[in-house]
């Protein structure tokens, strides 16, 4: 092995991202948990101009349901 | 270049606000908890190789997926079709396998830190200095660029003054990065991914009720499949990804067939997925050997399908508004996306893509950004300038040269915001550096005689040829190419010819590096004391590699299919 080999594996001895780096499926769950809600609400208490605007879909119901699906997956994977 | 109009100014409200407020949170809460994580400069830059593929793979893919590439490629598809996919599975899928399956053992085997440092224990230190330097400058410039286009971007949607969206993302940017380091940026990329996601699929699913569905928008653009003897406004040729490509015939992408595959799908798709550092140092921060190879695989599935949600909107949005490009209309093809957004989502989503939109831009420039710092402060300030310090000093310097480098970024934008011009030859002009370093390593990593000399001039040699087919050859008129893209690809094959050409005689005419200097670097050899054990698991199916990478090669194939017939 070279110099720099024996460097970066004692860097990787010494790293403490392994260890201590928290996992990132906790932030996504949590975001789109919470995005799924408000977005859920946004739907569930949409106007008219809204509906229309989107093509009679509402977008955002199915958006926000779709977001908080995402984020439980992602807590539950945990 | 993306000289939004007025008029695209979203109706945004409260909650919208408050769902970009809480992206912009959440963004910095992810620097400060990953700050404790880092404790050695492995940490910062490469996030102590340890990593999963999944989390690797995805910001692999987001890396990729900055804005700029996402408003490009709707445009993209509106101007060019169906041609547009050749961006995706022949300029992308083969190139980021051929990283995974044939490349990456040499990149993460060898335990090198940057794409530069590979060049450096195979060639020595002329072209790995070149490469640094090289590279540093056009990440800078490129991460200036980017915010540039962001602020135009936000001006013409939110109303924000440019100077403001440049601040406070590049400010963004620089708090992350600092913090946490790579695995700030990775996954910051992951979560950039999702909610780009949650933002494009009901902006496409609305956007298709809007035409009467794909049958109503192949009807629109091209007249086939809708009554008797009705034209479209495109032309038949537009949803065909390679009728009208013949050589000598005339296409609206000014290319044909064989610069497409040789130029578009060979070597600049292989100069950029290969040896761009980074996408490269994506997979360099993952946890074994199996998964640096995984990372590119597991990107390929999503890019793949990406077309569906960024170029189906760009048709999209052409049959809204048929003068989109047209000149008198007020909107360019950059504004496709934007205007979906403007006619079709209602406040909520809204907010969503707007935030999406934005995450894409600042996780664009975070890994120019960080991708600098790395090679900044490994190859050329730990190579040449102080060596042999501590690591704790690294580690300092790589959280300074972060600050520095957002900084250059931001003074970029705004001389950008004056020149706009200057900036599409400097795009131009960093598409080239990539091609010539990708021959360099493809003959460096499978022809063991070719020397360190010949690494240096092929690099320099390609790099100058391409430069010189652009910008006099092409740009002069002295050769005739239809398009500003087509240039692009036959230039891109000048610079791999000439580089290869170059490294053949001077490696005939140098002196060959001893093998057992190469061990680890070459085809054929093994670093010796390196060899890992599989780590538990990866021995499942779904996590061999030669399946993934030959899956994604086949499933890009099919997806022409449609497109051919």
């Amino acid at each position: 092995m070279s110099d720099y080999q024996h460097e970066v594996k004692e860097l990787e001895r010494t790293s403490a991202t392994a260890a201590r780096l928290f996992d990132v499926r906790r932030i996504i769950g949590g975001l789109f948990v919470v995005y799924g809600v408000i977005v859920t609400i946004a739907g569930l208490t949409a106007s008219d101009a809204d509906l229309k605007k989107a093509e009679g879909i509402n977008i955002n119901l199915w958006t926000g349901l779709g977001m908080l699906a995402l984020g439980l997956f992602f807590l539950g994977w945990l | 270049m993306y000289q939004l109009a007025e008029g695209l100014r979203l109706s945004t409200n409260w909650l919208d606000y408050s769902i970009l407020a809480i992206y912009f949170v959440v963004v910095l809460g992810i620097g400060f908890a990953a700050r404790r994580s880092v404790k050695t400069s492995l940490d910062f830059f490469l996030s102590g190789r340890s990593l999963p593929a999944w989390v690797t793979g995805l910001a692999f893919v987001a890396a990729n997926l900055g804005a700029t590439e996402i408003l490009g490629m709707a445009a993209n598809g509106a101007q060019y079709g169906a041609y547009t996919v050749h961006w995706y599975w022949i300029g992308a899928i083969p190139a980021m396998v051929f990283l995974g399956l044939v490349m990456m053992p040499f990149y993460y085997g060898s335990k090198v830190r940057s794409v530069p440092e590979f060049l450096l224990h195979r060639f020595g230190p002329s072209s790995h200095l070149l490469s640094s330097l090289i590279f540093a400058v056009s990440s800078v410039l490129i991460a200036g660029v980017n915010l540039y286009a962001m602020a135009i971007v936000l001006e013409a949607l939110l109303g924000w003054p440019q100077w403001v969206a440049i601040v406070v993302a590049g400010f963004f940017v620089l708090g992350y990065i600092t913090l946490g380091g790579l695995s700030s940026a990775i996954y910051n990329e992951v979560l950039q991914f999702f909610v780009i996601l949650a933002a494009l699929i009901p902006l496409t699913i609305v956007g298709l009720k809007r035409v009467g569905g794909w049958d109503g928008l192949t009807d629109s653009l091209t007249g086939k499949g809708g009554a008797q003897g009705s034209h479209g406004s495109q032309g038949e040729n537009f949803l065909s990804a390679w009728d009208g490509t013949g050589i000598g015939e005339a296409n609206a992408l000014g290319a044909n067939w064989l610069t497409i595959v040789l130029g578009l799908g060979f070597v600049l798709s292989f100069g950029y997925w290969t040896t761009n550092f980074a996408e490269v140092q994506r997979a360099l921060s993952a946890k074994n050997l199996s998964a640096a190879k995984r990372t590119p695989l597991i990107a390929a599935f999503p890019k793949i399908l990406i077309p569906m949600v960024v170029i189906v909107p760009g048709l999209i949005a052409l049959v809204m508004e048929p003068t989109l490009g047209k000149e008198g209309s007020g909107l360019q093809y950059n504004d496709a996306i934007p205007v979906l957004m403007r006619d079709l989502l209602p406040n909520g989503v809204l907010g969503i893509a707007v935030t999406g939109l934005l995450a894409a831009f600042m996780a664009g420039m975070a890994a120019n950004v960080s991708s600098f710092n790395t090679v900044f402060t490994n190859d050329i300030w730990a190579a040449y300038v102080k060596k042999d310090r501590a690591d704790a000093y690294y580690l300092a310097t790589g959280r300074w040269v972060t600050a520095v480098g957002v900084i250059l970024g931001m003074g970029t934008a705004f001389i950008a915001s004056s020149f706009s011009n200057i900036m599409n030859y400097l795009q131009t002009l960093f598409s080239f550096f990539n091609v010539p370093l990708f021959c360099v390593f493809i003959i460096g990593m499978f022809w063991k005689r070719s020397t360190g000399p010949a690494g240096f001039w092929g690099l320099l040699s390609g790099t100058l040829a391409a430069m010189l087919n652009y910008f006099w050859l092409y740009k002069q008129h002295v050769i005739d190419i239809p398009s500003d893209q087509g240039a692009n690809f036959v230039s891109a094959i000048v610079a791999f010819v000439v580089g290869a050409v170059v490294m053949l005689v001077v490696t005939l005419v140098t002196k060959p590096k001893p093998v057992e200097q190469l061990a680890g670097l070459v085809y054929g050899t093994k670093s010796p004391g390196l060899e890992e054990a599989p780590a538990e698991g990866d021995d499942a199916w779904y996590r061999k590699p030669a399946l993934l990478g030959w899956g994604a090669v086949v499933l890009a194939a099919l997806c022409y299919i449609p497109f051919s017939l």
